[in-house]
């Protein structure tokens, strides 16, 4: 294994790990303000991506694209809460699971009803394509390395918003004490559909972000909401900070796994059935990560414990 | 005879009768209709043993309906191309016989449901929801990456496994196998919930803390429950995969633990039948609803929102009424 090739690795892993972070975002911070489990979180990431696609066939411009998939996917989960999930606040998790999963089969077969089951595709604007030389003459995708500083900086924003801002104090108020925050007067049910947007908008960016690398198909959020929940048992429910580390640890074994278990296999087998062996291995390192973070820290590892 | 009895004996009666009439009309794609459904309410229950039972929401049995389905596709095609599993250091063979088949499903997901079990237990609520989804996912993805059966196409299975004493090839018999199947652990599952087993695990969904305090491990209890709840589910997979003739990474899917679970809400959580109503009208939808429209999954999920919403008690809540007054 090169250096450049791992220092490459190491850009997509971040990458990956950053777009996961912002789908993770807003899961954790349903789950903490709410207590809500919110299958259909991968549902808004593909209405975010669909939005952006189509607005960016109709427009040609990458920068509306992405307003309209925060829009988009922003009003999508305000409707939603308003109509279904306002009245599971007080359902246990069962109930929870089983309308947001009805949620999911609604926008899946909705949004392939309207554009068809052939994935879109969603082209990188020109001024983002192409190739960057880094320091040590590393040639990385400029596009890559852009929607990797994008998220930085919403995970910035993010913590601005909750630690200094007004919004920031009454979420995490909701988070201790639901009932008490109400008793003081805040628009508790304002406060529920403004977070749930917020973590809806997240999840439309992401999809609209890592829909210009990957196609745009009906379906394509639910692979990585999964991997969200998996950042989020590592880093521990609620914990913004939590979501933020897990997700770099699940990106990074993700990429690196997948060439190193291979590499690493060859030292003793022969060349074909090291890279299927390892491939197959490296599928599921993300699982076995979690698994060692559970019997080492059932509560994740920015978790309360309870 | 209270009144949920007699829906259950309705319901077991008519999913006998239906096969036969359609035996009898020569129509064997409703036969396959109706021993899909007693397929998907073999796994319904043993999902309803974790979860009607235990209040363990798992959302990764899946897994263990796809390991049963690979136990059949592995066993069956080392049989059929006459190769051994394993040479050394002892021989082992492949099977077409079906209760071999069956036992190595149910023996390979109890395993997997212990270790999946053990380490999901640790944890409850929404984690334990999130951590079984994502073991679900972990097989799926082994599943597909694994060259070795198929990858992500699959196997193929030319011929039917076997069963003694029984033609498998004619529609009927096998409806006869899954049938008899189901009605067998319909009837261990009953047996179960009223056994001291059943009812500390039912307490231990309640009040954890007073069941410790009695001495046992809530902690046991459900680990053996889901371990069972496991291969239940197992062996419908592997029946599942001799209906078809053929498995696919997709028996690991997320939407298949989804589907499993669907059944349950379906037809009532917690009910004893709730399964088998659940499977049945899950198949009526698609077979009916899929007709009219190739979109038919908005109109189950409109309905199964409906349902979770407005409807808890299920097909049997609402044709039994208000569960006996026990839970």
């Amino acid at each position: 294994m090169t250096v450049i090739l791992f220092i490459e690795q190491v850009l997509n892993g971040l990458q990956f790990g950053i777009m996961l972070f912002l789908m993770a975002a807003g899961l954790t911070l349903v789950f903490g303000v709410m207590g809500l489990i919110n299958l259909a979180h991968g549902a808004l990431y593909m209405v975010g991506a669909f939005a952006a696609a189509a607005v960016a066939g109709m427009t040609g411009s990458f920068l509306l694209a992405l307003i309209a998939a925060l829009a988009a996917a922003a009003a999508a989960g305000a409707l939603v809460e308003l109509l279904v999930i306002r009245r599971l606040y007080i359902r246990d998790h069962l109930d929870q699971v089983l309308a947001t999963f009805a949620l999911i089969l609604i926008f899946s077969e909705g949004t392939r009803w309207m554009f068809g089951s052939f994935p879109l595709y969603l082209d990188i604007p020109d001024y983002l394509s192409g190739p960057v030389t880094l320091p040590g003459g590393i040639k990385y995708p400029l596009y890559r390395l852009v929607i990797t500083l994008i998220g930085l900086c919403i995970a910035g924003g993010l913590f601005l918003l909750i630690s200094r801002t007004r919004l920031g104090i009454r979420i995490r108020a909701g988070e201790s004490d639901r009932e008490m925050i109400a008793a003081l007067g805040v628009n508790i049910s304002k406060l529920y559909t403004i977070v749930f947007a917020l973590g809806a908008a997240l999840a439309g960016l992401a999809g609209a972000l890592v829909g210009a690398i990957q196609s745009v198909q009906v379906g394509m959020g639910e692979p990585v909401m999964i991997l969200a929940f998996v950042v989020i048992v590592i880093g521990g429910i609620g914990s913004i900070k939590g979501a933020l580390i897990g997700a770099l640890m699940v990106g990074l074994t993700n990429t690196l796994g997948g060439i190193a278990m291979p590499a690493f296999l060859r030292l003793f087998m022969d060349n074909s059935a090291a890279s299927a062996t390892g491939s197959a291995l490296a599928s599921m390192l993300i699982y076995v990560l979690m698994a060692v973070v559970l019997i080492w820290r059932p509560q994740g590892l920015f978790g309360a414990a309870t | 005879m209270n009144r949920e009895n007699l829906i259950n004996t309705i319901l077991l009666l008519a999913l006998a009768t239906v096969p036969l009439w359609a035996m009898a009309n020569d129509a064997p794609y409703t036969i396959t209709l109706a021993t899909k459904v007693a397929i998907f309410a073999l796994a319904g229950v043993g999902l309803n043993i974790a979860l009607g039972l235990g209040g363990l929401v798992s959302l990764g049995h899946a897994a263990f309906f796809g390991i049963g389905g690979y136990a059949m596709g592995i066993l069956a095609s080392h049989a059929q191309n006459f190769e051994p599993i394993m040479q050394w250091p002892l021989l082992i063979e492949g099977s077409k016989s079906m209760p071999v088949i069956w036992i190595t499903g149910v023996i390979a997901s109890g395993l997997a449901a212990l270790i999946i079990g053990a380490l999901s237990l640790r944890t409850s609520g929404v984690y334990f929801i999130m951590i079984t989804l994502a073991f679900g996912q972990m097989l799926f993805f082994f599943a597909i990456s694994w060259p070795a059966y198929g990858g992500e196409d699959g196997l193929s299975i030319y011929i039917r496994n076997g069963f003694p004493g029984l033609n498998t090839l004619l529609p009927i018999h096998f409806f006869g196998i899954c049938y008899t199947l189901l009605a067998l652990a319909l009837l261990f599952s009953a047996k179960l919930a009223k056994s001291p087993f059943g009812l500390a695990l039912n307490a231990a969904r309640q009040t954890p803390a007073r069941v410790e305090a009695v001495g046992l491990s809530p902690y046991r209890l459900r680990l053996t429950a889901f371990v069972i709840s496991g291969m239940i589910t197992g062996l419908a997979g592997a029946l599942f995969a001799d209906l078809n003739r053929f498995v696919s990474p997709s028996m690991f899917s997320w939407q298949t633990s989804g589907e499993i679970m669907v059944f349950l809400i379906l037809g009532g959580v917690g009910r004893l039948y709730g399964p088998v109503a659940g499977a049945a009208a899950f198949i009526m939808l698609e077979h009916f609803l899929g007709g009219l429209s190739d979109y038919w999954h908005i109109y189950l999920g409109v309905l199964l929102l409906l349902v979770v919403l407005f409807a808890r008690g299920g097909i049997i809540g609402f044709l039994a009424g208000r569960q006996v007054a026990h839970d």
